[in-house]
């Protein structure tokens, strides 16, 4: 090893994937080891963040503040559905409101019209979400990059105008009001959730419903098919993985994940309308992994944190938001297109 | 009915041909899409708004005003937002001119507000009527002034010399650039006549409908984008036609099918050709599907 490379020692330990990386430990620095001891893979860490995400409602007490809370884990179910695809498989995707007005418009007409359980619209919306993901996943089969982003945009303002035009199913622009609040329990033992603490406990269980779903797919053999495909689609395809199957899984399961954020959007919100569900929707759903990092689950969540809170906090200069918006994507793009937490190693993954 | 019907169709046709031209020639140089183009669109008519208005200047002046600032802020756009990130990903640079497009509406927005505004020029002519098909003046001049213009660019990049550079640069950059072409200077000027077609697409829009809104560009590119698809992205002959179809097919959906649904008949259209003939209708085969590098 040392006379093949010697001046790189870490390749062999790189090659296999870090697990002989012992050998290393030994000469870092006493900073870089504390920093380990405060690192996410620690598993105190994982329960302290945890427990400081359970008392949140506890400790803040006003009604706005809760409320931006919970938009902001709307927002990270959202963007770590967008992930799967964009930051895991490489496939850009400029629709995900698409999947998320699926979700909200099935659990609003369901509980509406249909007057269903809330718990039982989920899966409905999912499955709804899915067959468009699996639609939307076809065209990627024959298109990349730039037209893939124009199909994909296309594909979102169908899906707006449907809603929009639709009069029988969607009620067109007045949008469907009166959703009712979700319900634990059965008969005369029934919780309503319709206090702020209960619908942010609701979105934290779909947060870390969502972010184990990733780590899972992403430690199994799909996710290493996913990652396959992004570093280099035709290689992938050379190596045996199934290019249709894997890609319109990633879009299937990155849809399952807006649908889901989506039914809490009706529910939370007790109206849906089509405005919710614009383009700009779309790209404020994009920005968020961008400016985390592709790839990186903590970095969405730290992303969804500064785009969703970051404008709350400078609500005099709220008409500026959108070109504050522009001009970050512009110059996040030239000096550091990988994001806040994305590694370096991903970033020739786009190069075609 | 039909005959109006196709009447107003070409002339819509003929709006999206000029815009797509814009999109075609920058796709054909560098290989990727202008997002940012629908924007260059609106702030042409807004531009030329605005001249009219605010400052009472007589509209051809207000309109040659207009699409010199468009194409300036069009070469801005290709100065900002593409050449930092000429050797990036190409992932990165979509972002970037998304970025952009964004930025420029909500500019619009701020600076000239969210509502429509009326835009009003008379030219005082009659309208010609054959039979019971009305076609009013404004039409007219709006179709010749494309059919023009088109022809114009059409000789423009095939008999002078800057044009043989630019689609030399199109062919192969790297040949190109050692054949002794500036292919800073190429990039430049392709951006430059694009934005200024925009912008001339954008204040006939304008002229055709009457009223204007920070917004229109989006719609309307995404439209001119479909066509140059349609026709073949990155050739310009494509654009013209591909451009004239669309308005058709979408003046017979709306028609004939639903007017409420005429947007989604245009993306619809996109995404069918995407997946069927994804090199368009005068493209080469397969050459969409080729990887290339991005300039």
């Amino acid at each position: 090893m040392k006379l093949e490379n010697p001046k790189n020692e870490n390749n062999l330990d790189d090659l296999a994937g870090g697990s002989q990386a012992g050998l290393q430990k030994q000469k870092q620095s006493p900073l870089v080891r504390m920093a380990g001891l405060v690192a996410l893979s620690q598993w105190y860490v994982k329960l302290l963040i945890v427990l400081v995400c359970l008392i949140i409602p506890w400790v803040v007490a006003s009604n706005y503040a809760m409320r931006v809370i919970i938009y902001i884990g709307l927002y990270i179910v959202l963007a770590l559905g967008l992930n799967v695809v964009m930051g895991y498989t490489g496939l850009l995707n400029i629709g995900h409101a698409a999947f998320y007005a699926v979700g909200a418009y099935s659990t609003a007409i369901l509980m509406v019209k249909f007057g269903m359980s809330f718990w039982l619209t989920i899966p409905v919306g999912m499955f709804f979400g899915v067959l468009l993901g699996i639609v939307l996943g076809f065209p990627t089969l024959r298109v990349r990059d730039d037209y893939l982003a124009i199909v994909t945009l296309g594909f979102g303002q169908i899906v707006y105008i449907v809603a929009n035009n639709w009069m029988g199913l969607t009620r067109g622009p007045r949008g469907i009001p009166g959703i009712p609040a979700p319900r634990i329990g059965f008969a005369d033992w029934q919780i309503v959730l319709e206090s702020y603490p209960a619908y942010y406990y609701l979105i934290l269980f779909f947060i870390f419903v969502a972010i184990y779903a990733c780590v899972q797919i992403m430690d199994s053999r799909v996710g290493l098919a996913w990652m396959a495909i992004r570093e280099d689609e035709d290689v992938a395809a050379v190596m045996g993985i199934n290019l249709v199957y894997y890609k319109t899984m990633a879009f299937g399961f990155s849809a399952a994940l807006g649908a889901l954020a989506g039914s809490f959007f009706a529910v939370f919100q007790s109206f849906v309308s089509p405005n919710s569900f614009t383009i700009l929707e779309s790209v404020i759903i994009i920005t968020i992994p961008i400016l985390g990092g592709l790839g990186s689950i903590p970095g969405t969540i730290i992303g969804a944190i500064i785009m969703i809170g970051g404008p709350e906090i400078f609500r005099a200069a709220s008409e500026y938001r959108m070109v504050i918006m522009g001009a970050f994507m512009v110059i996040m793009m030239i000096v550091r297109p990988q994001g806040l937490f994305g590694k370096k190693l991903y970033q020739p993954t786009y190069k075609m | 009915m039909f005959w109006q019907q196709m009447v107003n169709a070409i002339n819509l046709g003929a709006m999206y041909s000029l815009l797509a031209i814009g999109y075609t020639m920058v796709y054909g140089i560098i290989k990727l899409i202008n997002f940012a183009h629908g924007e260059i669109f609106m702030c042409g008519a807004f531009f030329t708004w605005w001249f009219m208005t605010a400052q009472s200047v007589p509209f051809p002046i207000a309109a040659l005003l207009g699409i010199m600032l468009s194409t300036l802020l069009g070469i801005s756009v290709e100065r900002i937002a593409y050449r930092p990130l000429r050797n990036a990903p190409r992932f990165a640079v979509i972002i970037s001119v998304l970025g952009m497009s964004i930025f420029l509406q909500n500019m619009a927005r701020i600076v000239w507000g969210a509502e429509f505004q009326t835009f009003d020029v008379d030219f005082g002519l009659p309208a010609i009527i054959f039979g019971n098909v009305v076609i009013p003046f404004k039409k007219i001049f709006i179709l010749a002034t494309s059919l023009i213009l088109m022809i114009a660019i059409g000789l423009y990049v095939k008999k002078t010399y800057i044009g043989k550079a630019m689609r030399a640069t199109a062919a192969d950059p790297e040949a190109a650039e050692m054949m002794g072409i500036n292919i800073n200077a190429v990039i430049v000027l392709t951006f430059a006549i694009g934005s200024a077609m925009g912008a001339v697409a954008g204040i006939l829009f304008a002229v055709n409908y009457n009223s204007i809104d920070p917004f229109m560009g989006f719609n309307a590119g995404l439209k001119a984008f479909t066509a140059a698809v349609l026709g073949g992205i990155g050739n310009i002959y494509g654009a013209m036609i591909g451009g004239i179809l669309l308005g058709v097919f979408e003046g017979i959906g709306a028609g004939y099918i639903s007017s409420l649904y005429r947007d989604a008949f245009a993306f619809g259209v996109l995404i069918l050709v995407l997946i069927f003939r994804p090199e368009g209708l005068l493209g080469e085969i397969g050459k969409s599907k080729k990887r290339e590098q991005p300039r």
